[in-house]
């Protein structure tokens, strides 16, 4: 009966009720959309890397693994690794960031990257010939852009000219000549990283313990495969510490909302909980009723919340595919929702005392 | 104390504070109910009435004086207990009928008596909502109900946990005519057939008029 009493409440207040469930389910929208971001660039970004098909990664001694600062390394070390045992090719990239945008350029030798790697599969155009402003765009960067080849794009402050449009999974969506991008960036002698390529891949872990006894104190190797599972956000404390930042603010927004929900309610129906106390229900029932209508109203959010975050997913990867990946996170819907709840219930404690210690008679003679 | 009154007040007072000024609502009630009896306290306005009311169905606590309600002392029970003693001995009828707005009629009777933890309703109830005319109407919330149907079906609800007396607080006060006198005759009837004790607020001597006896309180004190 209690349960009838809490759905009828919540159904006869269905604008409230629905706007309520409404902020709630954008609160785990954020939730799911800031966490299926994190991991869909990461993923991205593993993917991408992975596909380059070099076997061992070398960055600076002294940076951070997922680090992608630009030109700390000399590119002087590209030719002394190419020409160690067991390596088939070395490769340098260099990664740098276009103005206001989380888009990476990468500058790279293409016709010796084209060695270690699968290539680039274009979609339209080709790699540069002879012309050191070619820009390779994939297909994402050239959708969200509306660019063909042909087009001249100005990015770093200096016009690019598409070239070919490749399909995405590539090292980043916009790549170029490595000798114009060390040029473009004032980064002349510099490059981010280096790919190593070797002739037996079962060799990986031993080459890259060779190669660090050789490089310490410069280099430090990493197996690709190392690097591809250090893409997480557990990885990259900063990222981690935002996310809690935005948990600790949806459970704040939850308490919020459901708080001025209930505490509306509380007032609203001052004389029914008169009724409700004539008829001889204890304060643990009143406040019982509350936290049951907050609890429908988190869990309701969560559904929209969810079916919400289909829809960011879609308008985004409509939007801006180049710019932010999203994937889903279906293992988050139960956290997000367990902090939907969280909030929810603990906006419900107050309002519910504050009902629970009502004066019955004064309650009844409400108006 | 008369050990067939269900209903015992002694020397009952009731002081309430207002900012600095202390009213003396109740100055030394004695009242005896018996069992089985339809008794009305007719009175002005401010004369005590609701509050006697509010105390001995356990809403407020009295400040000193015992109110003994089927055997119950109620000046030695804790707010709880109060609210137990409200669920099992006492129906209140109050003048604005004050059903739940959500639920149907049917549900405020039901809620009643999941409140209480009653189990299944009285074997004569199903005769009580005949008397009432209310079977046909048990489906509709109270805004679909006119003041009489919503009045009926406030007091099945104050019947459906077989309680030691039913209250009523002016329940005739927000009703025409008509609808007035079918009520009184309801609660008349009901006391008749089923011996239900009724103690009965009101203004109106026509109301009163209704009851075994009537006793008059005025300043806070009863009249004969």
């Amino acid at each position: 009966m209690i349960n009838k009493l809490v759905l009828e409440n919540l159904k006869h207040r269905w604008v409230r009720t629905l706007l309520s469930a409404l902020v709630v389910g954008v609160q785990v929208m954020s939730i799911l959309t800031l966490i299926g971001l994190s991991r869909g660039l990461l993923e991205d970004s593993a993917n991408r890397l992975k596909a380059t098909g070099a076997d061992i990664v070398l960055k600076p001694e002294s940076g951070a693994t997922l680090s992608l600062s630009t030109g700390q390394l000399s590119e002087k070390f590209v030719p002394f690794l190419a020409k160690q045992p067991h390596v088939t090719q070395a490769v340098g990239v260099l990664s740098h960031n276009v103005s206001s945008s989380i888009l990476t350029m990468n500058g790279v030798n293409i016709p010796e990257f084209a060695k270690i790697s699968p290539g680039f599969k274009f979609l339209s155009g080709g790699p540069p010939q002879n012309d050191p402003d070619g820009l390779i765009i994939d297909a994402y960067y050239a959708r969200e852009h509306h660019l063909r080849v042909g087009d001249t794009v100005t990015l770093l402050n200096h016009p690019w000219h598409v070239t070919g449009i490749v399909e995405g999974g590539v090292l980043s969506r916009l790549v170029v000549d490595l000798s114009r991008l060390q040029w473009a960036t004032g980064n002349g002698g510099k490059i981010t990283e280096i790919l190593v390529k070797l002739d037996d891949p079962a060799r990986t872990n031993e080459e890259v313990t060779e190669l660090n006894k050789l490089l310490e104190g410069s280099l430090k190797a990493i197996s690709m495969a190392d690097l591809v599972s250090q893409f997480s956000i557990n990885n990259i404390p900063s990222l981690k510490a935002f996310i809690w930042v935005i948990v600790a603010l949806a459970v704040v927004v939850g308490f919020l909302v459901v708080f001025l929900s209930m505490y509306t309610a509380v007032l609203e129906r001052t004389r029914e909980i008169g009724i409700l106390k004539a008829l001889g229900a204890q304060p643990g029932t009143i406040i019982g009723i509350l936290i049951r209508e907050a609890f429908v109203l988190a869990a309701a959010g969560c559904v929209i919340g969810i079916v919400l975050s289909f829809g960011a997913k879609a308008l985004i990867m409509a939007i801006v595919p180049a710019s932010l990946q999203v994937v889903n996170v279906p293992d988050w819907w139960p956290i997000s929702g367990g902090i939907a709840i969280l909030g929810a219930l603990l906006g419900a404690i107050y309002p519910g005392l504050k009902a629970a210690r009502q004066d019955a008679i004064e309650a009844l003679a409400y108006d | 104390m008369t050990s067939n009154s269900i209903i015992q007040v002694r020397n009952l007072h009731k002081t309430y504070r207002t900012g600095d000024v202390d009213v003396h609502a109740l100055r030394g009630v004695d009242l005896d109910v018996a069992r089985g009896e339809f008794l009305t306290v007719i009175g002005p306005s401010g004369s005590g009435k609701s509050t006697l009311f509010h105390i001995i169905g356990g809403l407020a606590a009295p400040t000193s004086g015992d109110v003994v309600i089927d055997g119950v002392n109620l000046r030695s029970l804790e707010d709880r207990e109060r609210t137990k003693m409200r669920q099992r001995k006492v129906g209140f009828v109050f003048q604005k009928y004050n059903l739940l707005p959500t639920l149907s009629a049917r549900d405020n009777i039901n809620m009643a008596q999941a409140l209480a933890d009653r189990p299944p309703k009285p074997s004569d109830f199903d005769e009580i909502l005949t008397m009432l005319q209310i079977k046909q109407r048990l489906d509709h919330k109270p805004r679909a109900l006119s003041g009489g149907e919503q009045q009926r079906v406030a007091i099945a609800r104050a019947l459906v946990n077989q309680p030691a007396i039913l209250l009523a607080d002016e329940p005739t006060g927000n009703l025409d005519t008509e609808n007035s006198q079918a009520v009184l005759q309801i609660l008349r009837d009901l006391n008749k057939r089923t011996r239900q004790t009724i103690l009965m607020i009101t203004h109106n001597p026509e109301a009163a008029a209704y009851a075994d006896r009537t006793v008059t309180m005025r300043d806070g004190v009863i009249h004969a």
